[in-house]
């Protein structure tokens, strides 16, 4: 079994070094680690609890057999900016300094990895663990040219900032796009983060965020996911709250043939709040799992999420949900809840709340519902002389609506009902 | 209007209706009362077309067409409607814009283009008043929320907006209070024309009295076992349900 593990993991090792440099912003130790692990761990089965119902190895060996690495040129699809917000373009992993907006908002830096200095570097590491899970030290091994986006303190920005990840290769590819968001003291962003295809050829993309809020500071972040039949992706957050920290991320999923999410949120300062939302909506033989961590450090925080499903065809939906609380974090509020529709007989959806519990005076709870459209309304529509199609889209459109409406940037929610084409 | 001939209709197996005849013609008003478990709401389940029930036996004849070969909305586009005694409600569906869809699907079945946004508000401003519906519920979830009371007038509501040709009024006085009653009741009486007909299926004689009915049936085992004018109702109503199961114990059983 452990050869067999390597063998893929040694695999793409041995097809990507060939292609790829020398990541030169990531410290040594960090990259040796993050090869050991590979080796050592290899990339995880279905025996790997926490990919039970994504075994990622499997579908790398069926669907990549040999990553050749040849990107193409991308024309970026002007569609996909949206109005009122500034554009940042990372292309196959790097960051294209050419196709994103000249910023000049005050307080706001963006910089590629290899502008940062010696003391800057430092941060790209600080928050994702490499010996703890196979895609982060993958992406530490073979790291694109990402970003340190930074608000300085006291910064609110006005504007969002949407960040095209587009992905454009011949035959197979593997991709590792990074980056690293800072939101200082007493700042407040809007994020919106968004992956698309221009590809002919496939693309396993393994995207790794890390996500730093200080004191006091407040970020709202979008995940887009739309990477066609073709994308394969295994999306990381790694997020750290500090101090009355506020993050609150809404993740819509439109398609992809393999989606696995892990968001991992670490609450380490007092009187702070995090929200994960999402929604997916999957069709054909697609695969989506989304798996997040609340780990409550210390007292007096609040978590909540809502994670909604539309399970057609063959295709299977995944919500994992860990909430951890530690023995120090009295006085916690962690909820969580879980809705699916099926709206196939051979469509599946496995959800399992985790709660870990190590303190005695928290108030934790988890829901989960699974059906299919609900018969009553269907029916009370048609009597009023809906059709059976359109009443249908009108239970869809409710559904995904309560997840949907917390989206705030008009343009964005625009592209999403639109995308969604419930309607 | 409607003929009902011979209709039997089973759920799971079960036969609820043994032989329904009725025939209501344009303009009149008829109500069907009927102790628990007579058949009344599955009569008007079948008539509008509820999945859960097989009709095995018999035929309906609305307007000309044979109603029971429609799909629920066709029938509604024909012209029935049918007061839900439990009306359902629907979180995110907002009661307006599922309103202005069923009308628009309405006029589109015969052949009419979309109402105007503006005529629509009017329309919908003047039937509100006419229920005395407060107008932030129409903003809301389709009747998530609403007291009983608001519920059923939202569904006198919603057939004003629609027009039907005939409605069913399912123990639309179920869970009212005397006011809501009224209300419900000058609702029903002013929507009252020469060309459409009701149906009012109710257990008490109280409705009655403020909707006047031209014949009044008596369901009882899934058969209409007596019929007559408004009279039978007091007649009823003194002397109970029990006199009719008497005396027709025997032959329904």
């Amino acid at each position: 079994m452990i050869a067999e593990k390597t063998n893929t993991a040694q695999q793409i090792i041995d097809a990507i070094s060939s292609t790829a440099g020398k990541v030169n912003f990531i410290n040594d130790q960090a990259l040796t680690d993050a090869l050991l692990y590979l080796e050592n761990k290899g990339i995880p089965t279905n025996k790997h609890e926490d990919y039970k119902y994504c075994n990622v190895d499997a579908i790398l060996k069926k669907e990549f057999k040999n990553f050749s690495q040849k990107f193409k040129d991308v024309n970026l699809d002007e569609d996909l900016r949206l109005a009122d917000t500034v554009t940042l373009v990372v292309v196959n992993g790097n960051y294209s300094e050419v196709l994103s907006d000249k910023v000049i908002l005050k307080g706001l830096h963006i910089n590629s990895f290899n502008q940062l200095n010696e003391n800057g570097k430092d941060i790209i590491t600080s928050q994702a663990d490499v010996k703890k899970d196979a895609f982060i030290a993958l992406n530490t091994a073979f790291s694109g040219q990402g970003f340190h986006l930074q608000v300085e303190k006291n910064t609110q920005l006005q504007i969002p900032i949407h960040i095209i990840y587009v992905s454009s290769c011949e035959g197979e590819a593997l991709i590792n796009p990074r980056n690293i968001i800072e939101i200082g003291q007493n700042a407040e962003a809007t994020l919106i983060e968004h992956y698309v295809t221009a590809q002919n050829g496939k693309v396993f993309s393994n995207f790794l965020s890390e996500k730093l809020i200080h004191e006091n500071a407040r970020l709202i972040s979008y995940t887009i996911q739309d990477e066609g039949d073709k994308g394969f992706s295994v999306n990381t957050n790694q997020v750290k709250l500090e101090k009355a920290a506020h993050y609150d991320n809404t993740t819509i999923i439109l398609s992809g043939q393999l989606t696995r999410n892990n968001h991992n949120v670490v609450i380490s300062g007092e009187n702070s709040e995090a929200h994960l939302n999402g929604l997916f909506v999957t069709d054909n033989t697609q695969l989506v799992d989304n798996h997040t961590l609340m780990d409550h450090q210390v007292p007096h925080c609040q978590s909540n999420e809502l994670y909604k499903g539309i399970i057609k065809g063959k295709s299977t939906g995944v919500f994992n949900g860990k909430i951890f609380v530690r023995k120090d974090a009295q006085k916690t509020n962690a909820y969580q809840s879980s809705k699916n529709i099926l709206l196939s007989d051979d469509a599946s959806i496995n959800t399992k709340p985790e709660l870990e519990i190590y303190a005695d005076d928290v108030k934790c709870s988890h829901g989960t519902s699974t059906g299919k459209i609900d018969e009553s309304a269907m029916f009370y529509l048609n009597a009023r002389g809906i059709s059976p199609d359109a009443a249908k889209i009108m239970l869809l459109n409710a559904f995904a609506g309560e997840v949907i409406d917390k989206i705030i940037p008009e343009s964005l929610k625009e592209l999403v009902q639109k995308k969604l084409g419930f309607k | 209007m409607i003929t009902i001939k011979n209709l039997h209709a089973s759920v799971d197996g079960k036969e609820i209706l043994r032989g329904i005849n009725l025939e209501v013609k344009a303009g009149e008003i008829h109500a069907i009362m009927g102790p628990n478990g007579s058949g009344k709401s599955t009569l008007s389940s079948v008539l509008a077309g509820k999945e859960d029930y097989e009709v095995t036996e018999g035929e309906v004849i609305f307007n000309g067409k044979n109603l029971l070969e429609m799909a629920p909305d066709v029938r509604a586009k024909e012209g029935l409607f049918l007061a839900f005694q439990y009306p359902v409600e629907i979180p995110g569906v907002s009661n307006i814009n599922f309103l202005k869809t069923a009308l628009n699907e309405k006029r589109a079945y015969e052949g009419k283009e979309p109402i105007e946004a503006k005529n629509f508000l009017a329309l919908v401003k003047e039937k509100q008043k006419l229920v005395e519906l407060d107008g932030k519920l129409a903003n809301r979830s389709v009747n998530e929320g609403f007291s009983g009371g608001e519920k059923k007038r939202n569904e006198i509501f919603q057939m004003a907006v629609l027009d039907p040709k005939l409605a069913i009024l399912d123990e639309t006085d179920s869970g009212l209070d005397i006011d809501a009653l009224r209300i419900v009741a000058n609702g029903v009486n002013s929507l009252k024309t020469k060309e459409n007909s009701y149906i009012v299926i109710t257990h008490y004689q109280r409705l009655l009295d403020h909707i006047i009915p031209d014949f009044v049936h008596i369901l009882y085992n899934g058969r209409i076992v007596k019929s007559g004018t408004k009279e039978l109702a007091l007649e009823l109503e003194a002397k109970g349900y029990d006199e009719i199961k008497k005396e027709f114990e025997k032959e329904s059983v």
